[in-house]
């Protein structure tokens, strides 16, 4: 039964696959051009950020027409609940991506990063991205709490990159300015991670009804 | 608190096993729904509760009705007094074909009052209750036929109130109306439970997340789940009562 | 494609249209007939003196005749329609569907309503005649023709209590009234008409009976003393007068009597049914 309905939820899930993966992307593609001062590459991340805010208005429309259409309830009001909240954090996790590669087209930072672990905290920030979305297709709830739990890893690693420039400072070895443009990539990331983890809570929410359970508001 | 407790009620329409094992309590004062596919028992429990059932042969019941704490199936029941005081409003209106006003005055005659002044004065109060006194005041003596589907029902709601019961049985209430009929007659539901506690069996689903308070999920004769209406219409418990509300079958 | 089908379907419909119209045609005119050669016989022969109070065989008033229809007619309903119309009340809202004495009582009375009159009239004559022994009597006429209306009034009064929507029933159950309250304010009333038509109807019978009435009310032309005396009905009357042939002329005149009579009553039937079903 419900037929056009259930052909409309895959569809939903089909579209957060694809948005999940151009955050992604673009992720990957703002840490690479940081790595290597590529400006090229930066400036195909901030170009391409428009493909995000564009895929988050059309699942947007998506869910509101699905709620106007079919009057859900019970888990199908859940998941596309859970899907308008989950747009918000991956438009933002694009905009995050942008303003790292904007920052690399206006200063040289790759002295600068080397004994820095960032492109190891890149790769945690974008498992959690992926790990945070496939929990909500899958409605895999283990998946959802190990993305929870495994920010702790990314904002580690954050005071980590935060500590060693502090250092760096210390020691006179560092120009501040370049190092303070680190720290904001830095912190781009570890919000990249919030916002993954609140992916996650909302998928969460979409297979169990509770959202943010303990958690104090 | 409730006024309305069953236990262990089972009941057979001759081999058919109706209603299994129904265990439920009813709260005071709040619009409970029951739901559920088609030949489900919803209806049936809904009659066990005024002994509606009786009227049908071959019906037979064991276990417990308590309406504040007396069991209505107990011998001495005075049954009269039973349906007096739980009030039912069937799926088709059905005024009796007399004015507007005896239909009103039926049930205080059938109870006692005599008085004239007093059934003026209870047929206005009743019709106002139902939200109906103003299209009809000029017009009492009309014929209750001659009125729309709408305003029939909200007649046999002022009926049914106008013998002053503490609890209302509706049987699918709104599904012979058109839609503005159905609007008006649930915002009527919905106050009337400051005063009622009223029970409403519906196929709608969305017209029980709209008023009820509680709701009761029924399926082949058992009460699969009852719990308030929102958490029942956002996190069920059961698979199968998220596979009716969510329309994957019934 | 659809214009040849329509031809045909014109043509079926053309014809039958017709053969309807013909039939209701043919069955007018046999109508008109049968009471046009009727009046047409008899007003002729319609005197004053036929009116008269006492019968003399000089005038062979069909008044007394009248007389006694009537109160054939109302001693015959009297004990007919309450026992037809309880019995009626008991079959439809007191009795169990299943139960075998229902089915007894069905048949038996489908059974009744289909003896001959001629039988009615025999049984009336050994039951309250050679057995208990009564002269020929209004009495024993109106317990006969009793026995042969009861059926005609308990398949009507069924019937409309039948119709009856059992949503009224439940309805007024639904508000605490009790079986009989139920039944004597909401149901009966609202079946009056097709009791009312039973009723109508068995006069019908009563006033046209004839067998039945000759071998226990008699065939005596005046009005009797009291109910234990013979007294002839209107179609008793005209019987006689054609049976003892001299009368022939004053019998087709009764015959007119007695139609405008029938006609008139179930003008008055049609009358009251529509009156009931407005108010």
């Amino acid at each position: 039964m419900r037929k056009q309905f259930e052909q409309q939820l895959e569809e939903l899930n089909l579209r957060l696959i694809k948005m999940g993966a151009l955050c992604e992307t673009a992720i990957a593609r703002a840490v690479r051009a940081l790595l290597n001062q590529d400006n090229d590459l930066a400036q195909l991340v901030i170009d391409n950020e428009k493909e995000i805010n564009h895929a988050e208005k059309e699942i947007e429309n998506l869910c509101l027409k699905l709620l106007l259409q079919q009057q859900p309830v019970a888990s199908d009001l859940r998941i596309i609940s859970a899907a308008l909240k989950m747009i918000t954090d991956m438009e933002r996790i694009g905009d995050q991506a942008e303003e790292i590669a904007v920052i690399v087209t206006k200063a040289n930072l790759s002295d600068t990063i080397q004994t820095l672990n960032i492109k190891e905290m890149a790769m945690s920030t974008i498992k959690l991205v992926n790990d945070s979305i496939d929990s909500y297709v899958k409605r895999d709830l283990e998946l959802a709490k190990q993305v929870i739990q495994g920010d702790d890893i990314v904002d580690n690693h954050f005071l980590a990159i935060k500590e060693g420039l502090l250092d760096m400072i210390r020691n006179h070895c560092q120009n501040a300015s370049l190092a303070i443009d680190v720290i904001m990539i830095a912190k781009y990331l570890e919000r990249i991670g919030d916002h993954a983890t609140n992916i996650a809570e909302w998928a969460e929410f979409s297979i169990t009804g509770v959202h943010k359970e303990g958690k104090e508001l | 608190m409730n006024n309305i407790v069953i236990e262990n009620l089972d009941l057979y329409y001759d081999d058919n096993h109706a209603l299994k094992d129904i265990n439920i309590k009813i709260p005071l004062k709040e619009i409970t729904a029951f739901i559920g596919p088609s030949g489900c028992g919803k209806s049936t429990l809904l009659r066990t509760l005024n002994r509606m059932n009786d009227l049908i042969e071959d019906c037979r019941i064991s276990g417990r009705v308590y309406i504040d704490q007396e069991d209505i199936y107990q011998s001495g029941t005075d049954i009269n007094l039973l349906r007096k005081n739980v009030g039912m409003v069937f799926q088709k209106p059905n005024p009796f074909p007399m004015s507007i006003f005896d239909n009103v005055a039926f049930g205080p005659r059938t109870h006692g009052i005599k008085n004239k002044k007093e059934f003026y004065a209870i047929v206005e109060r009743s019709l106002r209750q139902a939200a109906i006194w103003d299209e009809v005041k000029d017009n009492l003596n009309k014929s209750a036929l001659s009125l729309s589907g709408g305003q029939q029902q909200r007649l046999c709601i002022a009926r049914a109130l106008a013998v002053d019961p503490e609890i209302l049985l509706m049987d699918e209430p709104t599904s012979a109306l058109d839609p503005i009929s159905t609007n008006k007659i649930e915002e009527l539901i919905i106050e009337l439970k400051e005063k009622y506690t009223i029970i409403i069996v519906t196929h709608n689903m969305q017209q029980a997340v709209r008023i009820s308070d509680y709701t009761a999920f029924f399926l082949l004769g058992e009460i699969i789940e009852f719990d308030k209406t929102e958490t029942i219409f956002s996190i069920p418990q059961d698979k199968r009562t998220e596979d009716y509300i969510t329309g994957r079958f019934g | 494609m659809f214009q040849t089908k329509r031809k045909k379907l014109d043509q079926l419909t053309i014809t039958l249209n017709i053969l309807v119209k013909l039939s209701m045609i043919m069955t007018f005119i046999i109508i008109i007939f049968m009471i046009g050669y009727i009046f047409i016989n008899g007003i002729p022969h319609l005197k004053l003196s036929m009116f008269s109070f006492t019968y003399t065989t000089d005038n062979v008033s069909l008044f007394p005749a009248m007389i006694n229809t009537v109160t054939m007619t109302a001693i015959t309903l009297l004990i007919a329609a309450p026992l037809g119309i309880g019995t009626a009340i008991y079959l439809v809202e007191y009795a169990n569907k299943k139960n075998k004495i229902v089915g007894l009582i069905r048949i038996t009375t489908e059974t009744l309503a289909g003896i001959p009159s001629i039988v009615y009239g025999l049984f009336g004559y050994l039951f309250f005649l050679a057995f208990i022994g009564w002269q020929y009597s209004i009495i024993a006429g109106a317990l006969t023709l009793s026995i042969m209306i009861l059926p005609l009034i308990i398949r009507t009064t069924e019937e409309a209590l039948i119709a009856i929507p059992i949503e009224y029933r439940q309805g007024s159950y639904g508000l605490g009234a009790g079986r009989l309250r139920t039944i004597f304010r909401i149901v009966l009333p609202s079946a009056v008409p097709g009791v009312l038509a039973g009723i109508i109807l068995s006069i019908g019978r009563i006033v046209g009976e004839t067998a039945a009435l000759i071998f226990t009310a008699g065939t005596v032309a005046k009005i009797p003393d009291s109910l234990f005396s013979s007294g002839r009905t209107l179609a008793v009357h005209m019987y006689a007068l054609y049976n003892e042939g001299l009368y022939v002329n004053e019998s087709y005149a009764t015959a007119v009597v007695l139609l405008v009579v029938v006609i008139a009553i179930n003008a008055l039937s049609t009358f009251i049914a529509k009156r009931f079903k407005k108010g």
